[in-house]
């Protein structure tokens, strides 16, 4: 056989021609000349919030000639979380993934700094609260921007009759809609002097002691307003303090008045015991009063979100914000951080919290007086204050100030509501402090 | 020369011969057909299970942020925790309770269907199957509803009498009976049937002979019945221990490890600890710890049948 060789001549003039050919060529724009972006989302649980977002993408992709595809992850399962741990072991995956909470820090070493597009949204929307710096940050870099679908603050929702009727409480005129709110007289005291009197009124708060998060985002709020933390933001232990035994005797007057299988509620028991009527207030975003609404509307208009109980150290809020990060393995980065900036806009923000009813917060200051919280009903304001539109709260998540990595485990762990539980059951204080310690000195490994 | 070439020829043709016909007669062969036939899943298994598992044995070696090498430091760190004892009693507890009582339901159960006619057996066989057949994730959360702490169908029901209510989930040694009774009511079904299967395979004759002999009902269990189905109580009960020491679905759906850790089992608290907690080294060490417990059950019990086996 044989073979034709070519010369080093005949090469050269051959390259030669094909770049000029090249260079020739008109160009020809295609509809996804800027490449592939894929995503994964949070999916929302508000029927039609979903599609919100899948607009708001397409109406980029359009316009930056990108072809995108967005799957929808589910919460149910802990699938999110299986989903960034299958990833970022993978080292392959979408480009942009929802991260809840902690997982950011968790997989800080595999993200792409964000910074050059949070300082500009920073500069545009507003300050983010401290809680978003907490878990979005690592130093300086910014792992994520934080997503407006799925964020929430977990505050009290009410019911405005029973609260009037057994503890003599008029929430409406302590949390007025599209006014500031009266709330000094709202403190841990009271709060317990009104929990005692709906437990007698057959009419308990509904406030989970179990695992999982709602239970341990109270208990979060709670043992910060006594200014209790197991561990400080240096990584030391601080479980032995006056603090953390104030948190815990609070907790232990609390909970005789709440329902006796608290224990083993998990995020849907508080839901289910404010939609039946048979409690006068939970902790929860406002899902369950959403849920109310369409299956038992006299419980809805009854309800009323505000905001927590003041204790000694101030008064806490637990904000869990979602974050839209781009895996440092992504191909596309700067479409991503392109798509990222532009379901940041305010309007893309108005949409986004109009499509969920309200439920999805921003984490950006100058977007909490949104209309749709003011607008909401039945009754009308009811989520007014939902997205802590005066400030009056500090946003905050159980666990910290400790360093996430070790805050990420007591909050899984639910070492707070344990002890609780523990102390509550007659175990002597020393003994849960002691226990609570060495645990959280296990979480200290690196 | 042209001679000694010849042969060399030949004794190289014969060797090809040689070569082609054992190969021929190795294809023929039944063990080399089957290890064909099984190849792909040799194949499936070693990408699916072997892999993963060396996988995990060399996540279980790495620090908390998966840079460096701790060899078993790992181990060394869960064995100086008290919930990790906590996970190992509560694992037995669960494991060995659970299978104890699947075979001895299994057994009872089987006897049951096997004195039942020929012709009306076949449905109590399919209906008695159902909890084993249902994806345990979903029938779990019947059993979820049924325990609910606040809206319990078992509670409602046992008002009536007034008894409870009864914090199923709630209450630490409540919690653990919740979730070995759902166990059970999963895995009975599959004891019976391989119980059955095996009581079928039991001689009439030999049965008669010891009536002759004029040996009870408890007579012809003990020395015919239990010997005939030794090595199949073996086989189950070792398989069921495996699968009961590695569940995970019964507990993470009805009580996620709670309340107060007291309802954890390796699978649940290594999630919790690898995947929610997000320290997947530790979480691959505590899934891991298993290994060697259901292996030298594996070895005993294996051993046991294959004595038996050579016996007779």
């Amino acid at each position: 056989m044989s073979r034709r060789k070519l010369s080093r001549r005949q090469f050269v003039a051959a390259t030669a021609m094909s770049s000029a050919a090249l260079m020739a060529a008109p160009y020809i724009r295609t509809a996804h000349a800027a490449g592939k972006l894929t995503m994964g989302f949070w999916d929302h649980w508000v029927p039609g919030a979903n599609k919100a977002s899948t607009d708001l993408v397409n109406e980029w992709a359009e316009k930056e000639k990108v072809e995108v595809s967005i799957d929808y992850i589910t919460s149910q399962g802990n699938k999110t979380q299986l989903t960034i741990a299958a990833e970022g072991q993978a080292k392959s995956g979408h480009d942009i993934l929802a991260m809840p909470t902690w997982w950011p820090h968790a997989q800080a070493d595999l993200l792409e700094p964000v910074n050059d597009i949070m300082e500009p949204l920073i500069k545009q929307n507003g300050e983010v609260n401290g809680t978003v710096q907490y878990l979005g940050k690592a130093g300086d870099k910014w792992l994520g921007v934080p997503a407006c679908i799925g964020s929430q603050i977990k505050g009290p929702c009410s019911r405005i009759d029973l609260l009037k009727k057994h503890a003599g409480i008029d929430i409406q005129s302590m949390y007025p809609a599209g006014a500031p709110p009266q709330a000094d007289g709202w403190t841990t005291d009271t709060f317990l002097k009104a929990a005692e009197a709906c437990h007698k009124g057959g009419v308990a708060f509904g406030i989970g002691l179990g695992e999982t998060t709602d239970s341990v985002d109270t208990a979060g709020a709670f043992f910060q307003a006594f200014g209790a933390q197991l561990v400080d933001a240096k990584g030391n232990l601080t479980v032995k303090t006056d603090a953390v035994r104030q948190a815990l005797e609070f907790y232990k007057k609390l909970i005789p008045f709440l329902p006796p299988d608290v224990g083993a509620w998990d995020d849907a028991s508080n839901n289910k015991w404010l939609v039946s009527g048979r409690g006068a207030l939970i902790m929860n975003p406002p899902s369950a009063w959403a849920v109310a609404k369409r299956d038992a509307p006299q419980v809805a208009e009854q309800c009323w979100t505000h905001g927590f109980p003041v204790g000694p150290k101030g008064r806490f809020a637990p904000f869990l914000p979602f974050f839209w990060s781009i895996w440092s393995f992504s191909k596309n980065k700067e479409a991503a951080k392109s798509l990222l900036v532009h379901l940041s806009q305010p309007a893309s923000i108005e949409k986004l919290v109009a499509a969920s009813g309200g439920y999805d917060l921003p984490a950006f200051e100058k977007m909490t007086t949104l209309k749709t919280w003011a607008e909401e009903g039945p009754p009308k304001g009811t989520l007014f204050h939902y997205p802590n539109p005066y400030k009056h709260q500090i946003l905050s998540i159980a666990a910290s100030p400790a360093p996430p990595k070790v805050a990420q485990q007591i909050y899984s762990q639910a070492i707070l509501t344990k002890m609780c539980q523990r102390y509550h059951q007659g175990e002597a204080m020393e003994k849960t402090l002691a226990w609570a310690e060495g645990e959280c000195e296990g979480y200290m490994r690196s | 020369m042209a001679d000694v070439a010849f042969q060399q020829n030949r004794a190289a043709s014969a060797g090809n011969v040689r070569k082609r016909s054992s190969l021929r007669s190795a294809l023929k062969r039944k063990s080399t057909a089957a290890f064909l036939m099984t190849l792909p899943l040799i194949l499936l298994i070693s990408l699916l299970v072997i892999y993963p598992a060396f996988y995990s044995l060399h996540l279980a070696t790495l620090n908390k942020s998966m840079q460096r090498f701790v060899g078993l430091a790992n181990f060394q760190f869960l064995f100086k925790r008290e919930t990790f004892w906590l996970v190992v009693e509560q694992s037995c507890i669960f494991a060995i309770t659970a299978v104890i009582f699947k075979a001895l339901i299994g057994f009872i159960v089987a006897h049951f269907v096997h004195n039942i006619p020929a012709k009306g057996q076949r449905k109590w066989r399919g209906m008695l199957l159902v909890p084993w057949v249902i994806p345990p994730a979903m029938s779990t959360l019947a059993w979820l509803w049924l325990f609910d702490p606040s809206y319990s169908a078992f509670n409602y029901t046992l008002s009536f009498f007034g008894i409870g209510p009864i914090p199923w989930t709630g209450d630490a040694g409540w919690a653990r009976f919740s979730v070995i009774l759902v166990n059970i009511w999963y895995g009975a079904p599959f004891f019976m049937i391989m119980y059955l299967a095996s009581l079928k395979s039991v001689p009439e004759q030999l049965y008669e002979a010891a009536a002759i002999d004029g040996a009870n009902w408890w007579q012809r269990i003990w020395y015919v019945t239990l010997p005939m189905m030794r090595n199949i109580i073996a086989i189950t009960t070792l398989f069921s221990l495996i699968v009961t020491f590695a569940n995970f679905d019964i507990v993470r759906v009805l009580t996620s490890g709670g309340p107060l850790d007291r309802t954890h089992i390796f699978a649940t608290w290594a999630f919790r600890v690898g995947i929610e907690g997000g320290d997947i080294p530790l979480g691959a060490s505590v899934s891991l710890f298993m290994f060697p417990i259901l292996a030298i059950a594996a070895i005993f019990i294996l051993r046991d049948i294959n004595k038996r086996g050579n016996e007779s």
